[in-house]
């Protein structure tokens, strides 16, 4: 397929947060939009993730805003016409000292105050959550539920998103790398992949944990590191329970999916920034010790494979998003540091908003430019894996 | 029709696991999910519990016939380890810190 000599907006990468851009543009009548994907659509982050959703987090604004993308992830199958595999099973946070505990009360009074539905739990009713779990075994001291958190299907969330933008006039080039970008006079111009380039109006940065190396085609630098984060599924199991069961002091996370099998990842507190893919017997121990602690009946369990994926992270976890304050037309939407599935509704909901009507009326994206690495750091307490 | 597929009624099934039949994916090939990676990630093809030992191979076949490509275009996907189903309660076994293979000579 040939590309068009020039769109009003370009997107760069077919994950999620590409893909709902390209459908969010289209579906408010701008369908002149492009994604290039050098790839095949969820080949990034979003086909190896875990795909949770979840509205308990310790600030305010990633609070809302991930209350606000469940709201919208609810009605996404009937508005794009294709099953996304919403499951809302709820997450269930383990706490493990008197600092959770505290910290835990502390976040669910924020998150009431949103309107979200949340408790606070103790020990002794977590099992009325999930019954297969040892709350001594965990060395649980208190959790926090919320029965409305839940997972989707990456693979289909995205393709329904890609298609609904297809069909209303959006164009989506796979095995198409961008090679280059022109932005001279403080501004883009132009597009070049290895099959021609393109003139553009927008250039869209989604390019999950390659966005840095994009961003330098256009004289940009915005500090984005790639995290190898590997992550496995077990064989099936009838279904035992809905959840996904997550400790921030254990960086595991859990949880049953609609097939039956166990997925799940741990954190490695010795993680550095790298491109290493390779699967890690490290992983595989780690992940089993810590698992087998929080359910001992999954000793017989058995793996059947484990991949690796990559967080593309900044310095304070959160993502980077906006119009460039360098060159102008040029958006961010990247850094998404492990949790760019979640809030891609809103996220791609608010830069659309920022192209068609000038401003982002949903969502406060000043806070989130590349501007603020230069000044304090604030940094999100409730990440995950 | 392939005669390798083993028939559920009119619907061949093609990848048993995860019950995907050769319409499916006959259709899914014409929506334009054309390579065996996109397949996989469509259909779950290879998802399952044999991890595509049986499946791919007839897949490939399917992907020969719609869209005229040879086997070494269609490639294979990338196979996960670990290569036989390990227990949970083994790994376990030694702790997490346990010394010795921290990496598998495999893609
Ligand atoms: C193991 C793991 C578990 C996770 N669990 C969760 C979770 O439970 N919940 C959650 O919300 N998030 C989770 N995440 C994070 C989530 O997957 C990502 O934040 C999200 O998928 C990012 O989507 P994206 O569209 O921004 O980027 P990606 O999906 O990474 O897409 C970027 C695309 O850009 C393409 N690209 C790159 N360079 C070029 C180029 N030069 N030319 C053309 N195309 C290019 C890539 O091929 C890729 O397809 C997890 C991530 C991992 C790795
Ligand atoms: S037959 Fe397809 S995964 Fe086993």
């Amino acid at each position: 397929m040939q590309l068009p000599e020039k769109a009003e907006v370009v997107i760069i990468g077919g994950g999620v947060n590409g893909a709902g851009l390209a459908y969010s543009l289209a579906n408010r009548g701008l369908s002149d939009v492009v994604i290039l994907e050098k790839n095949y659509l969820t080949c990034g982050a979003t086909g190896r993730c875990g795909a949770g959703i979840r509205q308990q987090w310790s600030t305010e604004a990633n609070t809302r805003m991930a209350i606000e993308s469940v709201k919208m992830f609810e009605g996404l199958s009937e508005e794009l016409g294709h099953d996304i595999g919403l499951r809302q099973g709820g997450y269930l946070i383990i706490g493990h000292s008197d600092a959770d505990a505290a910290q835990f009360k502390k976040n669910v009074a924020m998150q009431k105050s949103l309107g979200l539905g949340v408790s606070y739990l103790d020990p002794s009713e977590i099992n009325g959550i999930v019954p297969i779990l040892d709350a001594e075994g965990m060395g649980a001291t208190c959790a926090t539920w919320c029965p409305t958190d839940g997972h989707a299907d990456p693979f289909h969330t995205t393709f329904a998103y890609a298609k609904a933008a297809e069909r209303l006039g959006a164009r989506i080039y796979r095995r198409t790398t961008v090679t280059g970008i022109d932005a001279p006079d403080g501004a883009v111009s132009k597009v070049r992949t290895d099959r021609g380039d393109i003139k553009a109006r927008w250039v869209v940065n989604a390019a999950g944990c390659n966005s840095a190396e994009i961003a330098a085609m256009a004289g940009i630098d915005i500090p984005i590191k790639p995290y190898p984060k590997e992550i496995f599924a077990t064989e099936r199991l009838k279904p035992l329970f809905k959840p996904m069961v997550i400790s921030f002091h254990d960086g595991i996370y859990f949880s049953q999916q609609e097939h039956g099998q166990v997925v799940g990842g741990i954190s490695d507190p010795e993680a550095k920034p790298q491109w290493r893919a390779m699967p890690s017997l490290r992983f595989l121990k780690r992940m089993a010790s810590t698992l087998t602690r929080y359910v001992p009946d999954f000793r017989h369990l058995k793996v059947l494979r484990q991949w690796t994926g990559f967080y593309d992270v900044t310095p304070d976890a959160q993502p980077i998003l906006g119009e460039d304050e360098d060159v102008s037309g040029f958006m961010q939407c990247n850094g998404f540091s492990g949790h760019g599935f979640m809030i891609s509704p809103s996220v791609t909901k608010a830069l659309s908003e920022y192209i068609l009507d000038g401003r982002a009326s949903t969502l406060d994206m000043k806070a989130l430019s590349k501007k603020r690495f230069v000044g304090e750091l604030d940094r999100e307490a409730s990440v995950v894996g | 029709m392939s005669r390798e597929g083993c028939g559920d009624g009119d619907r061949v099934i093609i990848c048993r696991c995860e019950d995907v039949s050769r319409d499916e994916v006959i259709e899914a090939i014409e929506q334009g999910y054309d390579t065996i990676e996109e397949l996989k990630r469509y259909l779950r093809i290879g998802m399952g519990t044999c991890q595509g030992r049986t499946c791919q191979r007839l897949v490939t076949q399917i992907l020969r016939e719609k869209t005229g490509r040879n086997i070494e275009e269609i490639g294979t996907t990338v196979t996960r380890p670990p290569a036989n189903a390990v227990s949970l309660g083994a790994l376990a076994a030694g702790g997490p810190t346990e010394e010795g293979g921290d990496e598998y000579a495999t893609p």
